[in-house]
């Protein structure tokens, strides 16, 4: 699963979406590699107390290997092409503006803690993205803050994640 | 009369000021999550799933249900105000309603969707407080074979009743069970393809998948679609809502056909959204109006809306009394009852009778007070939609991350949640579906211990499957369900017939 990120987004205009099939199908086919793989160190067939720990995914393994390459098969050789355009730039344009703040926020989650990194998220997204003045989107992301603390810490008392630095650490909660 | 005995129980336990509470915190929480993009029944309830955790599993149960008819509500509010469907299951609610909100009758549009979503639903839960006790009762006598050859039918119904391709189909669900498979064993406790990865022990939980697949998935795209919301502006008062219910009566014919449909595509696991379709298909060829169909006919809003909530509810039957979701939102319910300490399947009905019976009352009063609120508020709800994108998309992004941490604490979590929205993204794309991954994500390790079960009952013969009358139905039931891409497609060129060898006998295994 973990590559698919590359599948989706090669920077040109244009990409046909049967590369696109046949490379989502190509990867769910290397997972099912994977997997009948995997199972069959651990044990595919059967032991003497019963089917051993790899014999379910084993199959499932094949399953997906039969899939995608069946998959990747109509995409490159079927005999209707899906030449329509995957993402067009434009369209990858916003879509990667979604995403890639999206990443620096989880890292800065990991530092920071899910409080303020999100306060610091959603005003720079409103004041970036949506051209709001700094000094609205920085009362909404207090706000937004402020409400997540209360009702996470303080009322439901489910504690999030403070990062590795704890910058909030003097709250005492 | 039992049921009715054992429901009026129900109500004792639902009727206390908390629960009642609880409720209403609910269904105003689930209208939200309708009305936004992104989230949606499915990812809604699992994100606010943690927030119950420190409850009593009734009222836990409760609030989350209550939820889930918010949501089926909210999302006729965007499809008929702003003709941007909230939910899947209300595209075909667009078709109508829009141009009967053009026309200035939005109010009547709205009553008539909520109403029906409200008959629909309560016939449904009708069905279920009769049906249920009995298929539980049914489904006591069952043995492991029984049960996987349940399993077998629930996914090869997808094989068989989806619309694509069937590859895609098998390869969603079969990713969804291999990532069920990895973490420790729980016959062996073996550790299974974690490849040395320390974090991989626990498994992928089917709730961060959710969460990523349907919410961050959803963001991605209606960012690549540039969603503008330019709404039409919602009264609803009294003599509107009560002069559309004085027509809706005519249209029973219309109504109860909805929930035949609704009902039998809720307890397969078709689920709401093929439904709502279905319904309006039918509608539009047995309606003497049919020619007039999508120009703002009330029918055409009364019978996707109608079958869309009789499907959503009754995909908690199997849920109740098999333990096997119809749907993704009824599937995370489930894995929130696993949370909870009780085991879903037929055994509740004996050893929970409170939670059952709450549930099942609370169905009831949760679709009226849904109703109510709906009707009341829908000036408030559109106003959500009119917050710009640019604000929505980060909170959406926020909440998200915050309900994959909640799950199990743990940071590694938010990064696989980022990643199964890509998978979202593309998948939702090129058109694989994604209910079928959440449930093989849900339900592989049960699946996979009544499969081993059964296997070590007969020596690793599959004839098992086919060992007495009920379980010879069910398996052959699934493998013509699976086989229906492939002997509609023989039957279609019965001329020219060209078998696909390797795909008939793979997924029966």
């Amino acid at each position: 699963m973990e590559p698919t990120e590359t599948s989706d987004t090669p920077p040109r205009t244009g990409v046909p979406t049967y590369v696109v099939e046949a490379v989502v199908a190509f990867l769910i086919l290397a997972m099912g590699l994977v997997v009948v793989h995997g199972s069959w160190k651990l044990g595919s067939g059967w032991t003497t107390d019963g089917p051993g720990a790899g014999y379910f995914p084993f199959y499932i393994g094949l399953i997906l290997c039969v899939s995608g390459g069946a998959t990747m098969g109509r995409a490159l050789f079927g005999k209707k092409k899906d030449t329509a355009i995957f993402v067009d730039h434009q369209q990858l344009r916003r879509v990667l503006s979604m995403l890639l703040p999206a990443l620096l926020y989880l890292l800065a989650v990991q530092f920071v803690g899910l409080y303020i990194a999100s306060a610091v998220y959603i005003a720079l997204f409103m004041i970036v993205l949506g051209k709001y003045s700094p000094i609205k989107s920085v009362t909404v992301g207090v706000l937004a803050l402020a409400l997540f603390f209360l009702m996470f810490e303080v009322w439901f008392k489910v504690p999030l994640f403070k990062g590795t630095l704890d910058p909030l650490g003097f709250l005492g909660y | 009369m039992n049921e009715l005995t054992a429901l009026f129980h129900g109500f004792s336990v639902v009727l206390t000021p908390m629960n009642l509470l609880l409720m209403f915190v609910g269904i105003i929480l689930g209208v939200i999550i309708g009305v936004l993009p992104g989230l949606g029944g499915a990812n809604g309830v699992a994100i606010l799933l943690p927030l119950t955790f420190s409850m009593s599993p009734t009222s836990a149960i409760i609030m989350l249900s209550c939820i889930y008819w918010g949501a089926l509500f909210g999302g006729a509010i965007t499809s008929i105000l702003f003709n941007i469907p909230g939910e899947p299951w209300s595209v075909a609610t667009t078709f109508d309603g829009y141009p009967m909100a053009q026309d200035g009758r939005a109010g009547a549009a709205l009553t008539t969707a909520f109403t029906s979503s409200f008959v629909g639903a309560l016939l449904a839960v009708v069905m279920i407080t009769f049906l249920a006790p009995l298929v539980a009762k049914f489904a006591l006598k069952f043995g492991p074979p029984e049960y996987f050859s349940v399993y077998l039918l629930t996914f090869c119904s997808f094989v068989g009743m989806g619309k694509g391709s069937p590859f895609k189909i098998l390869a969603s669900m079969a990713i969804g069970f291999a990532l069920a498979a990895v973490g420790i064993d729980t016959v062996t406790g073996q550790l299974r393809l974690t490849f040395g990865i320390d974090e991989l022990m626990r498994g992928f939980d089917f709730l961060i998948a959710v969460i990523g697949l349907f919410g961050i998935g959803e963001i991605l795209l209606s960012m690549e679609e540039k969603l503008a919301f330019s709404g039409k502006s919602a009264k609803i008062n009294p003599r509107v809502v009560l002069e559309t219910w004085k027509q809706l009566p005519r249209y029973w014919v219309t109504s109860l056909r909805s929930v035949l449909v609704g009902i039998w595509m809720g307890v397969t696991p078709g689920g709401a959204t093929p439904a709502s379709f279905m319904s309006y298909g039918l509608a539009k060829k047995m309606s003497r109006n049919g020619e007039k169909f999508g120009t703002g006919e009330m029918e055409g809003v009364i019978a996707p809306e109608t079958a869309a909530h009789a499907a959503g509810t009754s995909a908690l039957l199997p849920m109740l009394a098999l333990g096997i979701p119809g749907s993704p939102t009824a599937a995370v319910l489930l894995g929130g009852l696993l949370i909870w300490g009780l085991q879903p399947g037929p055994l509740l009905f004996v050893e929970q009778k409170d939670f059952v019976w709450g549930l099942i009352a609370s169905m009831y009063l949760g679709n009226l007070a849904g109703l109510v609120v709906v009707l009341t508020t829908v000036p408030l709800f559109a106003a959500i939609l009119r917050i710009p994108f640019s604000i929505i998309a980060p909170v959406i992004v926020v909440i998200c991350a915050i309900g994959a941490y909640t799950v199990h604490n743990a940071m590694l979590d938010i990064w696989f949640m980022m990643m199964f929205g890509l998978v979202g993204y593309v998948f939702k794309k090129l058109d694989y579906p994604l209910a079928p991954l959440v449930l093989a994500l849900v339900l592989g390790d049960k699946a996979e211990d009544s499969f081993r079960q059964a296997m070590l009952l007969s020596q690793g013969q599959l004839s098992i499957l086919w060992s007495n009358p009920l379980v010879g139905t069910i398996s052959t039931l699934a493998i013509v369900l699976l086989l229906w891409p492939l002997i509609s497609n023989l039957l279609a060129k019965i001329r020219s017939p060209k078998p696909k060898p390797f795909a008939e006998e793979q997924p029966v295994d």
